[in-house]
């Protein structure tokens, strides 16, 4: 009986209209991906010292593509794409019309912005990178363009959140789907964090880069953009939470350890990741040590909610395990699926967490920070934790919920070559993110064009490990035109039929889910309250005993 | 809501080994007194070269084995180019920049800061081994960033 009713829940499919929907937006992503690797070999070429970049193409220009195109354009159109399919999955296999409607009008909205900004960094206009500093001035279109590409993807989580309401509508006093509940917790911290980087670009940049206004607040503007700076990456991250919590546990044959905990950790994402944008700005001037120490002390927190993450994880894999017959302290690791690749690609991705997090608190670790800031170590850390825990379980998705949405099957040659390809990235990720994070302690800046600083001996001594990051960079590279290929296969060409979407089963031990968990004017306010306390004195402080403005200036 | 025994304790020691750490951090910060740059002088951006002490940037000497070192941050160098200092000497760098972010690291010390246009920051060190000491801009500014250093002896 149990059996039968799982099978009919695992044989949901999200419908045409939804699908076509959720896959412009992976699909745009990929695209963003495919360009965001061969801007990735070239700098990394480039800066190893095995290329020379011609005149006409700046190592910056080729820096600022690569960066905004996988950290803002790539995980944004994937992230809502994977959302509304698993909405549309989870609350019976539809989206309603109005929420069809917002996603569209935010997809177009993000093309258009893309276009716009890629158009300007092409140009030379634009080459500020994708923190975009003030007062290095770039063209007001690329502002622009970056701004449609957040506001429209404002409009995906409006879409979003219009699903959830007709579902809730329809089930009055019900808990929602967990997938649901955890696409909706994102795109609200998605709201709430973007706010910062749009009042930054809209009130600030734009208008001092037309020539409205004639100088910048600095200080001020680089406080907006660490506001935003720091949940961006909890908005990538928590879509792979996501698939962890709900998909993974259905494809090694377990279940969802505990509902009420997955929830809970989310609530705590929503509440604790943006009141910390200061440990991004140890090291400025202007902003009192005290301030910085309270960013510091609630960064610790959000470790938490990962703490919680883990156990669960590891619960449900043993559990899994053991279930399947395992014995002994280990044994449940060996019937893992270690030949699925839908479940190997994320937990090599998963496991990079566990360096990666620690890592994290080494940067935000008050006085440590002093030994890595701006250094390579720090590009080191997010290639570990953006572009391997989260990237690799984005990889893993892609696997099962392309050929779902194009009633296209993952086929076993399919899936040893993915598998390859999981191994590989991980592989130049090792080489390359290892010695950055080597050379970020040896002192080695980030973002940085070929230099020896004039035959300097200390540069010189740093050019071997410069040469490892590049041969990462170039397995990195490999895998990335494999995942295309992938893509591009599971869209058109791979056999038609019928791939499961995964979603997990609550387990029977698991407790009753506290209602508290979706009263969202409680947790609004309170992450109201936590962003007013952390940011509310230094922000008027920073206006009111600012310096003289910054004019702008052309600087590449 | 149930936690369950282990997860009680997985979170505990996790919580625990949080505040320990967050309590280190702060005996370092304000009973020893190890805290980040956070120079809070306010300049005009536009008029540092008439502003003192950055209109003649420069190794000024305090005392004995003691000195400031007044220097600007601009695309792409940093004024003096040039610094020498006997060994075992402190020197407090007060930095500031002409134009736009810069960065301001000595690799193979601590120092290490943001030199942000309109404000001054500071850092002090004690170099106690005799080299060539690197100065390099680790915040990206421009084209020629990667040309943006200059030089420390220390004899």
């Amino acid at each position: 009986m149990a059996e039968a009713q799982a099978a009919e829940v695992q044989s949901v499919r999200v419908d045409r209209p939804a699908a076509r929907l959720s896959l412009a937006y992976v699909l745009s992503g990929f695209l963003a991906f495919g360009i965001a690797a061969i801007a990735g070999l070239l700098q990394g070429l480039d800066r190893g010292g095995m290329i020379t970049l011609p005149k006409w193409l700046s190592y910056y220009a080729v820096l600022t593509t690569h960066g905004v195109y996988m950290g803002l354009v790539f995980t944004t159109f994937f992230i809502i794409g994977f959302f509304f399919s698993g909405v549309a999955r989870t609350t019976g296999g539809s989206l309603p019309p109005a929420a069809r409607r917002l996603g569209w009008f935010g997809w177009w909205m993000m093309v258009v912005g893309v276009i716009m900004a890629t158009i300007e960094i092409l140009a030379g206009n634009a080459s500020v990178l994708y923190t975009f500093y003030a007062p290095m001035k770039a063209s007001p279109y690329f502002y622009i363009g970056t701004a449609l590409l957040v506001v429209g993807s404002w409009f995906g989580g409006y879409g979003v959140f219009s699903a959830y309401r007709a579902w809730k509508r329809n089930h009055p006093g019900k808990m929602s789907p967990l997938f649901t509940f955890m696409a909706v917790s994102t795109m609200a911290l998605w709201q709430i964090a973007t706010i910062g980087v749009a009042v930054e670009v809209v009130l600030q940049l734009i208008p001092w880069s037309f020539g409205w206004v004639p100088t910048i607040n600095v200080l001020l503007s680089r406080m907006l953009l660490w506001y935003f700076g720091h949940p961006l990456v909890y908005f990538w991250l928590l879509p792979a939470y996501t698939m962890w919590y709900v998909n993974m546990p259905r494809i090694i044959g377990g279940k969802v350890f505990s509902d009420a905990l997955a929830r809970a950790s989310f609530i705590l994402f929503v509440l604790l990741s943006t009141p910390v944008g200061f440990h991004h700005q140890l090291l400025e001037p202007g902003i009192p040590p005290l301030w910085k120490f309270l960013h510091v002390m609630l960064t610790m927190m959000v470790v938490v909610p990962s703490l919680m993450t883990a156990f669960n994880m590891f619960a449900v894999f043993e559990t899994a395990g053991r279930a399947k017959g395992a014995t002994g302290l280990f044994g449940w690791f060996k019937k893992l699926p270690w030949n699925d690749v839908r479940f190997t690609a994320p937990i090599m991705g998963m496991i990079a967490f566990i360096p990666g997090g620690a890592g994290g608190i080494i940067n935000a670790g008050y006085q440590m920070n002093e030994v890595v800031h701006n250094t390579i170590w720090v590009t080191g850390h997010f290639h570990l934790t953006v572009a391997t825990t989260v990237a690799m379980t984005f990889f893993g998705i892609a696997y099962w919920l392309i050929p779902h949405l194009t009633g296209r099957r993952l086929t076993p040659a399919a899936n040893k070559v993915g598998l390859a390809q999981a191994v590989i990235w991980a592989t130049g990720m090792l080489l390359m993110s290892g010695s950055m994070h080597y050379m970020g302690l040896l002192g080695v800046p980030r973002r940085t064009a070929y230099t020896t600083y004039m035959n300097n001996p200390t540069a010189l001594s740093w050019m071997p490990l410069e040469g490892t990051m590049a041969l990462g960079g170039v397995l990195l590279f490999i895998a990335a035109m494999m995942m295309i290929g992938m893509v591009i296969y599971l869209t058109w060409f791979a056999p038609k039929g019928f791939q499961e979407y995964p979603i997990g089963e609550i387990g029977d031990t698991a407790e009753a889910t506290p209602r508290i968990l979706e009263r969202w004017p409680v947790i609004i306010s309170l992450a109201a309250v936590l962003i007013l306390v952390a940011y509310a004195y230094p922000v008027i402080d920073t206006m009111q005993n600012a310096p003289p403005g910054a004019p702008g200036i052309k600087t590449w | 809501m149930h936690l369950h025994r282990y997860e009680k304790i997985w979170l505990t020691v996790g919580l625990l080994t949080l505040i320990v750490f967050i309590i280190v951090l702060g005996i370092n910060a304000f009973a020893m007194g190890a805290q980040p740059p956070s120079d809070a002088q306010v300049i005009d951006p536009t008029k540092v070269s008439q502003t003192p002490p950055f209109d003649q940037p420069g190794l000024k000497q305090l005392g004995n084995n003691n000195y400031a070192a007044d220097m600007t941050a601009f695309v792409f160098g940093y004024a003096p180019n040039r610094i020498e200092i006997p060994v075992r000497s402190t020197v407090t760098f007060n930095v500031t920049s002409k134009d736009v972010v810069h960065g301001f690291e000595i690799p193979g010390t601590d120092v290490n800061m943001m030199i942000v246009p309109g404000l001054v920051n500071s850092a002090t060190h004690t170099f106690t081994k005799p080299g060539d000491y690197l100065i390099l801009c680790n915040e990206y500014c421009g084209a020629g960033h990667q040309l943006m250093a200059a030089h420390l002896v220390v004899k």
